[in-house]
């Protein structure tokens, strides 16, 4: 799973298997930690910041 | 995993000659108290018992006095492309490229079972109950082979111990290379007539090499594309049939 | 006694009826945990699984819920994705229902694992599969992708927790939950992404067994044919399915929980999916029957024999793929209520007797000329697990159902009558 284990190869297998679950991962960590950040702009009464940084998800990639 | 080849290695084989073979079960008996195989509660119980090299039986199907009785020793068949280790999830089985066997990791298996769904040759038991020595015979376990714990996969590894241990000995006395009888799993040591051979199928002066090309040798089910590294021997033309399947007027 | 916890503006049967409801799936809960300690304590020799059959019910039951928990990641996409960008009628419709879908998506993928968990020799090794990961291996991509994506149906699930009635009175919870369901899209898009590719190796786990004639496929690159037809299957059974748990939803509670034409479009999106499916499905048969069979050495004929005759294919395309197919395609048929269930229930066994098939029949079938054939049955403690699995299934439902606000259209479809004081508030909360 990392590149210390043992098993570890830089090969296609690796890059591609590993590279696309750590992507996933990645993208699922950073939806929970933009709903965390703008819980806590919210609860903290910064609404102005948190109106900036509202985006409106699938539509603004379209 | 790197694409392993073995052709500038050893690859080590084994020859059954099936004409040889009288189905008196001792290279069973060698392979089990060689490598500490447990017993079961029920031993007659086939389907979940743990043999590394179980002996089939096959006749020609005729009635007497034709009647032919044959006995197919199927040890593991160590094979070049092998079926069960590309799906091992933890990496728990794996070929030595240096060798051509198929090691299995016995502390590192989660006993998921798709190697055994994946091997067609029912090389692998399953670890179904704790393994168990009756008393006395937990005596004689071999130092050289750890036993396995319940709920892993174990199988036939050509006596990988004996390899290690003849390697140690070479290399004590300056030697890189073994000798042909240097490294003999148990099984080919133990028959009464002599029916199994074994060497490095790469080294053309080891007995294996030449065997392996008389028009007698077959090996199980070739047309998976397994490449067994473990070949028989039988002059008789329903017994080389009987080792794969064809279909109705196909020669074999 | 948990008035306060129920949703605005609908009724729920009281507490004295939903207790022994519970008690009866808590029992069959119970028999699952008993069977999983004897396997945990005394070892797998509890199942009648052997070394022919080193894959038993609970792998047929593991793909077989997995398959049909596909309704909560393919409605999820089609609402959040498809619906959002493209087609927005699956929007508006598919709202009313992608709640439902994404509770039986979570209780089938967590008592799969669960399943899953017992099922392997050596429990407190599972972590192996993560951290030695073989990347060939297509169990490696099933055990990192429903890992991945039981994670995913818990984000999505959340924010349905959230809302309910006294946790929404929390504002730092209530506002999460919104952020959460803001960004749903994403966890859709995330979740897609990872359902096709579990679903598709769970048929490339079979495919690849180039060792096992009956199940091995060709395919494309790495992935064999049937890494492709179980996505399809797992996307024309799983919106069968949902539609299935919510007509017995309303069986049960006696009310119109989504309206007539969501009915229809869940049928509609299946019954395609399903008539292509089962073209590729004969295709693929057929393909293997002209080419995989003969260069094995073996006829068509070789694998359908014992227990597992040839009538198990003529079930699997015939009876409950071409028929649901026509039923689910045809408008007319459709509409009609019976014909509906009917269609949707005969879809959802016809994928379960294909997994079934690729699981058992492929290991009941000797290959080596002098084997034989097996067949098997499964133990009491196997059907614990896989029956406990059921009754958890139906615990957690009921649980959303009652304390959440499951089915969107609910309240506006079934005006409370009598205002007792579940309703003293009685104006509908959506969020937004």
């Amino acid at each position: 799973m990392f590149p210390f284990c043992f098993e570890w190869a830089w090969d296609v297998g690796h890059i591609i298997f590993m590279g696309l679950l750590y992507m996933v991962l990645g993208a699922i960590s950073l939806g929970l930690l933009y709903a965390f950040v703008m819980t806590w702009l919210k609860v903290t009464g910064r609404d102005k910041l948190f109106e900036r940084l509202w985006i409106r998800f699938p539509i603004t990639l379209w | 995993m790197k694409k392993e080849e073995n052709s500038k290695g050893n690859r080590y084989g084994m020859v059954i000659d099936l004409d040889k073979c009288t189905g008196c079960g001792l290279c069973t008996v060698a392979c089990a108290s060689e490598n500490n195989i447990s017993v079961l509660y029920d031993e007659s119980d086939k389907t979940r018992n743990i043999a590394w090299l179980q002996i089939y039986t096959i006749t020609n199907g005729k009635d007497f006095p034709d009647t032919e009785v044959v006995y197919i020793p199927r040890p593991c068949m160590q094979c070049d492309n092998p079926p069960c280790v590309s799906v091992c999830p933890p990496t728990a089985t794996r070929k030595d490229p240096n060798t051509g066997i198929i090691s299995q990791i016995y502390s590192r298996c989660v006993g998921c079972r798709y190697c055994m769904a994946a091997c067609p040759y029912h090389a692998r038991s399953f670890n179904w109950f704790d393994p168990s020595f009756p008393e006395g015979m937990d005596r004689y376990l071999s130092p050289e082979v750890s036993p396995r714990m319940r709920g892993v996969v174990e199988k036939c590894t050509f006596c990988h111990h004996r390899l290690m241990r003849a390697r140690s000995k070479a290399y004590a006395e300056g030697r890189r290379e073994l000798k042909e009888d240097e490294y003999i799993p148990a099984c080919a040591e133990a028959c009464p007539t002599q029916a199994i051979s074994f060497g490095d199928l790469n080294n053309p002066e080891h007995q294996v090499s030449q065997l392996i090309k008389s028009p007698h040798a077959f090996r199980l089910l070739e047309r998976l594309g397994t490449e067994p590294k473990v070949y028989y021997l039988s002059a008789k033309n329903w017994v080389r049939r009987m080792a794969d399947n064809y279909l109705a007027g196909e020669l074999s | 006694m948990d008035l306060a916890l129920i949703p605005n503006g609908v009724q729920r049967c009281s507490l004295k009826r939903f207790v022994p409801w519970m008690v009866l799936w808590i029992a069959l809960i119970s028999w699952g945990l008993v069977s999983a300690f004897l396997c945990f304590f005394k070892g797998l020799n509890q199942t009648n699984m052997n070394h022919y059959f080193a894959f038993g019910l609970w792998i047929v039951f593991d793909l077989s819920i997995i398959a049909l928990g596909a309704g909560a990641f393919f409605t999820g996409f089609l609402t959040h994705i498809i619906g959002e960008v493209f087609i927005y009628p699956f929007r508006d419709n598919l709202k009313a229902v992608v709640n439902a879908a994404v509770v039986i998506g979570f209780i089938c993928y967590s008592s799969a694992i669960a399943m899953l968990g017992v099922d392997v020799g050596q429990p407190l090794r599972a972590w192996f599969i993560f951290w030695h990961a073989n990347v060939h291996s297509m169990l490696t991509e099933v055990s990192f992708c429903i890992t991945a994506y039981l994670g995913v149906l818990t984000i999505e699930y959340l924010p349905l927790v959230f809302s309910n009635r006294k946790l929404r009175e929390i504002p730092e919870i209530d506002i999460f939950g919104n952020n959460l369901h803001h960004i749903i899209a994403l966890f859709a898009a995330v979740g897609t992404f990872l359902s096709f590719f579990h679903q598709g190796s769970l048929g490339g786990m079979f495919g690849v067994l180039f060792g096992r004639p009956f199940a091995f496929r060709e395919g494309f690159l790495i992935w064999p044919w049937t890494f492709f037809l179980f996505i399809h299957s797992s996307i024309a059974a799983g919106p069968s399915f949902t539609l299935l748990c919510v007509w017995i939803a309303q069986k049960v509670t006696g009310k119109e929980l989504i309206t007539r034409d969501v009915f229809n479009l869940l049928a509609k999106i299946s019954g395609w999916l399903l008539a292509t499916y089962i073209v590729l499905k004969i295709v693929d048969t057929i393909a293997w029957a002209y080419g995989v069979v003969p260069r094995a050495g073996m006829s068509f004929m070789d694998f359908y024999q014992g227990s597992y005759g040839i009538w198990l294919i003529i079930a699997e395309i015939g009876i409950f793929g071409i028929i649901p197919a026509i039923i689910l395609i045809t408008p007319k048929f459709r509409e009609r209520n019976d014909l509906l269930i009917i269609g949707a229930l005969m879809n959802v066994i016809g994928i379960v007797l294909d997994r079934f098939v690729f699981s058992i029949q492929t290991l009941s079938i000797p290959v080596m000329p002098f084997d034989k054939f097996m067949s098997y049955f499964p133990s009491w403690q196997e059907w614990g697990i896989a029956i406990g699995a059921i009754g958890y299934g139906i615990l957690l439902f009921s649980l959303s159902y009652r304390y959440l606000p499951l089915f969107p259209q609910e309240a506006e479809m079934n005006p409370v009558q009598v205002l007792g004081r579940a309703v003293t508030d009685s104006g509908v909360i959506k969020r937004s």
